[in-house]
């Protein structure tokens, strides 16, 4: 900045104050709102009306909230060793020298930019039970498919799969900006010394990706806990309540029951795990380096 | 996949041996042909749904639910296309989509551009604490603001409107961080010959910082414009109107349309007809999208 006097304020102004208008109002008022509504009950209709820390404790009592939180994390340790396992072993077969790689990365990326919504849809049509495409391989090959999405054993295996297969492209994408930062040599020289190549995945490949996978293991995680689109479309939490996911039941809670206060204090829980995931990969990182 | 890395020992014999004649053509690995297979396969497994919307696009009401299904109809028809533009307003949906995802990047790209150069850039006190407030609210899941959000902006007056679904988005703390972190790696010297020559802050920025920040912007632009473009809670809870609904949020309507069984075929045409222009962006700007997410990958 070179101006001088009260020039650099001005500029200081146009460059921040518009960013920083934004932050305030949309971000961090919104989160305060939400933290002081957390202590009260608020219907929308009559003034909030505080109530301590007694949306907080009626959680602990909450089947409903339990049930949610056990559902999110059924979710989760479904969908986030698949979503990496898949994504490491396309990365690496695509990190070879082969004809035709950017088709193929084009194919397995396509799934990453297509709506959520779109894609709910046309995995609901693939699950139905009766004339989904599935369920009819299954068939050909002898198997009675089950249920899917209306059978409460089903369904959160079905919204897992979808998750997968729409994510999987993305962890490919930063898993091979990883692979390609490790130096052809390294292989070589292994290779001379006899190493065979599985030998080379475990002892190179993974040690030199693990800040990569490390990455890809905490956004997977954060964005496991927070699965919303998909549930909302193909489920909307059923069947008996066997998909109600964190994201989905704050929503509800705030605009199906009108309960601000109970959503608000729900919403909290779900940040304080986001931090502590947050803050635990940052200190595995630091310890790293 | 048990063999050695490097050269076979028969290879190396030959390599060392008979020399192979210059013009015949070169054999093509087995390795490869294998490795090749499997990607396609998994390919082609990566696709199938696409394929199958298609198809089932293309049937009329009795083919859909034909047993076994078929991939490709025997019969198709364009009818499903012809009834989901006739029974939605689906181009106005369209525009609506396109205006709002236009409009949002566009906003973002001057904020977060703006923004990340005072960081990176700009002395003033109390810089980086501020800074450090960006990065901590990349934390906070959209959850937490949704609810006081959709009152802050009801209260604005901005429910049902286009004002509503595009000026919370044009704010990214993601975005001011990304500009910053490329603002910071490019050297000083450009800037400081241009205050030289005597161009104000304004100047320098706007004649010789954006021109230089072509990629970073870019792919800024990519990533906003599909979040915005597929984002699904947010004007699902601010429109109720049927003319300012954006694409995702149309389509979800869509299965609920028609009481008792979904007709999958005239679904799966919306659907189709909300992707495809998704997926022909993507083609086009694929460089940008990959190099996006790549990025953030590996800085991040």
């Amino acid at each position: 900045m070179y101006e001088r006097g009260w020039q650099r304020y001005g500029i200081l102004a146009l460059f921040l104050g518009p960013s920083l208008i934004g932050l305030a109002a949309f971000t961090l008022l919104p989160i305060g709102a939400s933290l002081g509504l957390s202590f009260t009950n608020w219907d929308l209709l009559t003034p909030p009306e505080f109530v301590g820390v007694s949306n907080y404790s009626q959680m602990l009592t909450d089947s409903e909230f339990w049930r949610t939180l056990r559902n999110t994390a059924t979710f989760l340790i479904g969908y986030v060793p698949l979503v990496l396992a898949a994504g490491l072993l396309i990365a690496v077969l695509l990190n070879a020298r082969m004809p035709f790689r950017g088709v193929f990365r084009t194919m397995y990326f396509v799934p990453v930019v297509t709506s959520w919504v779109a894609v709910a849809l046309v995995w609901k049509w693939l699950f139905n039970p009766a004339y989904g495409l599935i369920n009819s391989a299954l068939g050909g090959l002898g198997i009675a498919g089950p249920a899917w999405l209306f059978d409460p054993n089903w369904a959160m295996i079905a919204v897992i799969l979808t998750s997968v297969w729409k994510d999987t492209g993305f962890i490919m994408v930063i898993m091979l900006a990883g692979l390609q930062g490790i130096p052809r040599e390294y292989y070589e020289a292994a290779s001379i010394d006899g190493a065979t190549r599985p030998q080379g995945l475990l002892h190179i490949t993974i040690p030199l990706l693990s800040p990569t996978l490390i990455f890809c293991l905490s956004i997977s995680l954060i964005g496991a806990f927070q699965v919303f689109d998909q549930v909302y479309v193909m489920t909307e939490g059923g069947p008996a309540g066997a998909t109600m996911v964190l994201v989905e039941r704050v929503v509800a809670n705030a605009f199906s029951y009108s309960r601000m206060g109970y959503a608000s204090a729900m919403s909290w829980v779900l940040f304080i795990i986001i931090f502590a995931v947050t803050i635990f990969f940052y200190r595995l990182r630091r310890w790293q380096a | 996949m048990s063999t050695q890395l490097g050269l076979p020992p028969e290879d190396g014999a030959k390599a060392l041996g008979r020399a192979e004649p210059v013009l015949a053509p070169r054999r093509v690995p087995w390795r490869t042909i294998i490795l090749v297979t499997i990607a396609l396969v998994g390919g082609l497994l990566m696709i199938t749904p696409f394929v199958w919307a298609i198809a089932t696009s293309l049937k009329p009401r009795g083919a859909m639910l034909a047993l076994p299904p078929q991939l490709i109809p025997s019969e198709p028809t364009l009818s499903p296309y012809v009834e989901v533009i006739s029974r939605f307003p689906f181009l106005r949906v369209f525009g609506n989509s396109i205006a709002v995802a236009f409009a949002t990047t566009a906003g973002q790209l001057v904020i977060c551009a703006m923004a990340g150069y005072a960081f990176a850039r700009f002395q003033f006190r109390g810089r980086n604490a501020l800074f450090t407030l960006y990065l901590a609210t990349l934390m906070v899941p959209f959850a937490v603001v949704i609810t006081p959000l959709f009152i802050i902006v009801t209260r604005l007056g901005w429910g049902d409107t286009y004002a509503g679904l595009i000026i919370p988005g044009m704010f990214s703390a993601f975005g001011t961080f990304f500009m910053r972190q490329f603002f910071m790696s490019i050297p000083r010297e450009l800037e400081e010959a241009a205050t030289i020559d005597g161009a104000g802050t304004l100047g320098t920025f706007a004649r010789i910082v954006v021109p230089i920040a072509g990629p970073a912007l870019a792919t800024l632009a990519v990533l906003s414009f599909m979040g915005s473009w597929n984002s699904f809670l947010w004007p699902l809870l601010i429109i109720n109107d049927r003319d300012l609904m954006t694409l995702p949020l149309a389509l979800s309507t869509l299965q609920g349309m028609y009481p008792g069984q979904t007709q999958w075929n005239i679904v799966m045409a919306g659907t189709v007809l909300a992707t495809v222009p998704t997926v022909l962006v993507f083609l086009f700007a694929q460089r940008w999208v990959i190099e996006g997410v790549a990025g953030s990958g590996v800085k991040g």
